[in-house]
């Protein structure tokens, strides 16, 4: 142990690093690596051409989630999804590496059944290709997204090249109004620090708000950390951690959890430990966030008016903004409020969850999708469906209207075949805005899931806080409505 | 097994000075299904650069005859935000480019970058500015990209060589062709002590 004060970040570096060679990055151990269909390709010819193994097929966990058809069957959208769907099983096969395929009545996005299956730990380092493994942060483990030539890195070691981010604190104080979510305070910070306000650092998020929310909530947040540049963020793990994980398929049982709960316990940042940067938020302040622009940064309060592109000094940014307001054929100096919806997309590793389809549900039972307005629910995963379904929320979507699917990435991706056609606008539980992201021509507004359910009902950008409270249903003996 | 290797390179340069491009954008997530690194080149920047009906959009930067033969891309600051998509790098060096200009990279592109010997060279905004202004009065000028010399360093006519940050290792490895994964891989015995250590 360490005399100097650490904090949860470097407590994690320092119990991974391998070797350290002068001038050489360090290598780092890697407890959990994920893998999917779309980045792994390459990686395993890499092993093929020269000849090895992975080294821990025990670490690594398979998933098929960004090209699967949500509408059930195995019909990937086109002949190259299929294969790639089909490398991947041969791959892990050849490997002997755990896959949630396309029969498996678990399978779903990666970032959602490495917790909901007890992969995910406290203390952990996590890789996958993919930027948003920041997701399993909210475990207090350090999870980034590699590339595919790190993929074949630890694939074949287990190990990974990696220089030591800085650190910045996150701490967001106060306590969050009602109608606001652990998506609106992402979107605040994104709004606040920019795109590339995080790059180079790994985020800790700090403070009542945080330690306030449910474990989906700070996956929902830490999920977004990529979207500010930050190589990661991360959440000290607490008792609603420990009681998330425990009893879950690949946790630690009887002995090995109690030595585990003991470690996990020392991993929160010591009184005293100091971090490079500290960025604030006050959640009593914030209200519903929506984006309005072609990067998850460009958002604003749901009433709040867009920003001119001449209020802006700095040309560049100018240009940008300009950029993204005439695709997105939007003005500055107008709120998004009353801004016709064609579709809303509840979904996506950022807001998939069960609490996430709950919230959305009891806004939309009894009521109707608007005319005109396409709504898609695609659960995380097929867990996640299933127990949506034991509580009948798939009725209360079916029932408004909504399009109920099944598990994938769908259209936050659209790589599937779910997607926007060019021009329409969606309000999307999703987590990137770029232009095309959707679908080509799409136009995203990101989004809570409660102000998506908000913009289904009334088919316009929506305050969800304006939508008045519906009856409470009861379905068996659990009420489900609040 | 080679890795890509880069000493020196003096190319023409291609601008697209725009702030926060995307790899969404450098490749759309629909050309994501191959299973090779193959063919992106075509794809790069594809819905910015051709029309609906695939024609190339005549005023988009790399469809402009001078374009052609460039091997230098200067960028916006904030290139390769978001998707840690490798295919990124694919795409850009598939076209022909072989070095990159930003006054920032995003950490995930600029680490894919460096494996594939696409050299991100990250400069402070005055000399970023003072590059975009020579190449506007000189669009032929060639630009001088060097990772050979006491520092890494980027230099052009009526500019003497400026050094830029690279990660040390990464530019040992890009200047001997060393492989990354040889590197872990000599580190065997280490991992194997390391999760002893552990059990």
């Amino acid at each position: 142990m360490s005399k100097f004060p650490r904090t949860l970040f470097q407590k994690i570096w320092d119990a991974h690093v391998v070797a350290e060679q002068p001038g050489a990055p360090a290598i780092l151990y890697i407890d959990l690596h994920l893998v999917h269909e779309v980045t792994s390709p390459q990686a395993f010819s890499v092993l093929r051409e020269r000849g090895l193994k992975v080294r821990c097929p025990d670490r690594t966990v398979a998933t098929m989630d960004h090209s699967i058809p949500t509408r059930g069957g195995y019909e990937a959208a086109d002949e190259m999804g299929r294969l790639q769907l089909r490398l991947l099983e041969s791959n892990a096969k050849e490997h002997g590496v755990r896959l949630y395929g396309l029969n498996s009545v678990e399978r779903g996005i990666v970032h959602v059944i490495g917790p909901e299956q007890g992969f995910t730990q406290p203390g952990m380092t996590i890789v996958c290709g993919d930027s948003h493994t920041s997701t399993h942060g909210a475990f207090g483990a350090l999870g980034f997204g590699i590339g595919t030539s790190e993929v074949g890195h630890v694939l074949a070691t287990q190990c990974l090249l990696q220089r030591k981010a800085r650190t910045c604190e996150v701490r967001v104080d106060g306590r969050l109004q009602p109608g606001v979510t652990a998506k609106d305070i992402i979107l605040a910070l994104l709004a606040k620090i920019g795109v590339g306000g995080g790059t180079g650092h790994v985020f800790e998020y700090t403070g009542e708000a945080i330690r306030s929310l449910d474990m989906e909530g700070r996956m929902t947040i830490c999920n977004m950390s990529i979207e500010g540049g930050a190589r990661a963020g991360m959440i000290a793990p607490d008792e609603k951690t420990f009681a998330f994980v425990a009893g879950r398929e690949f946790a630690p049982k009887g002995a090995a959890w109690d030595k585990a709960l003991a470690n996990w316990r020392t991993l929160p940042t010591d009184e005293g430990a100091t971090y490079d940067r500290t960025v604030t938020l006050d959640a009593s302040t914030l209200e519903p966030m929506v984006t309005f622009g072609t990067n998850p940064g460009q958002g604003v309060s749901i009433n709040a008016p867009l920003p001119l592109p001449s209020s802006l000094s700095d040309p560049a940014e100018r240009a940008g903004l300009e950029k993204s307001l005439a695709y997105m054929k939007l003005e500055g100096g107008k709120p998004l409020l009353g801004q016709k919806v064609d579709v809303v997309f509840l979904g996506s590793c950022t807001n998939s969850r069960l609490v996430d389809l709950r919230a959305a549900a009891d806004m939309l039972r009894g009521r109707k999708v608007a005319q005109g307005v396409r709504m898609m629910v695609v659960p995380g995963s097929q867990s996640v469906k299933n127990a949506a379904e034991a509580e009948g929320l798939d009725k209360v979507f079916k029932e408004a209207g909504a399009d109920w699917r099944e598990a994938g990435c769908s259209m936050c991706i659209a790589m599937n075949g779910d997607q926007l056609a060019p021009g329409e606008l969606a309000v999307s539980t999703s987590n990137r805005n770029f232009e095309g992201r959707q679908g080509k021509g799409g136009r995203t507004v990101l989004a809570s899931p409660l102000t998506a359910a908000a913009a289904a009902i009334t088919g316009c950008v929506t305050d969800p806080r304006t939508i008045g409270p519906n009856t409470p249903v009861v379905l068996g003996e659990k009420e489900v409505a609040s | 097994m080679s890795a890509p290797q880069f000493t020196s390179l003096t190319a023409r340069a291609v601008l697209l000075p725009i702030t926060d491009v995307d790899t969404d954008q450098i490749i759309p997530a629909r050309f994501l299904k191959v299973t090779d690194k193959q063919g992106l080149g075509k794809n790069l920047f594809c819905d910015w650069r051709y029309n609906d009906d695939g024609s190339p959009k005549t005023d988009f930067v790399l469809n402009r005859p001078e374009s052609q033969g460039a091997e230098i891309l200067v960028a916006g600051h904030n290139f390769g935000c978001g998707s840690s998509r490798e295919h990124a790098p694919w795409a850009l060096v598939g076209w022909g480019l072989r070095a990159v200009v930003s006054t920032m990279f995003a950490d995930i592109f600029r680490n894919n970058s460096l494996k594939n010997g696409f050299v991100p060279v990250t400069v402070e905004p005055a000399l970023h500015a003072a590059l975009l202004a020579a190449l506007a009065q000189e669009p032929n000028m060639p630009v001088t990209v060097d990772l050979g010399g006491e520092e890494a360093s980027v230099s052009w006519p009526g500019q003497a060589p400026v050094a830029f940050p690279i990660d040390p290792f990464a530019r040992d490895c890009l200047l001997r062709g060393v492989d990354e994964l040889g590197y872990i891989q000599a580190h065997e015995a280490q991992v194997k002590a390391y999760e002893a250590a552990r059990a």
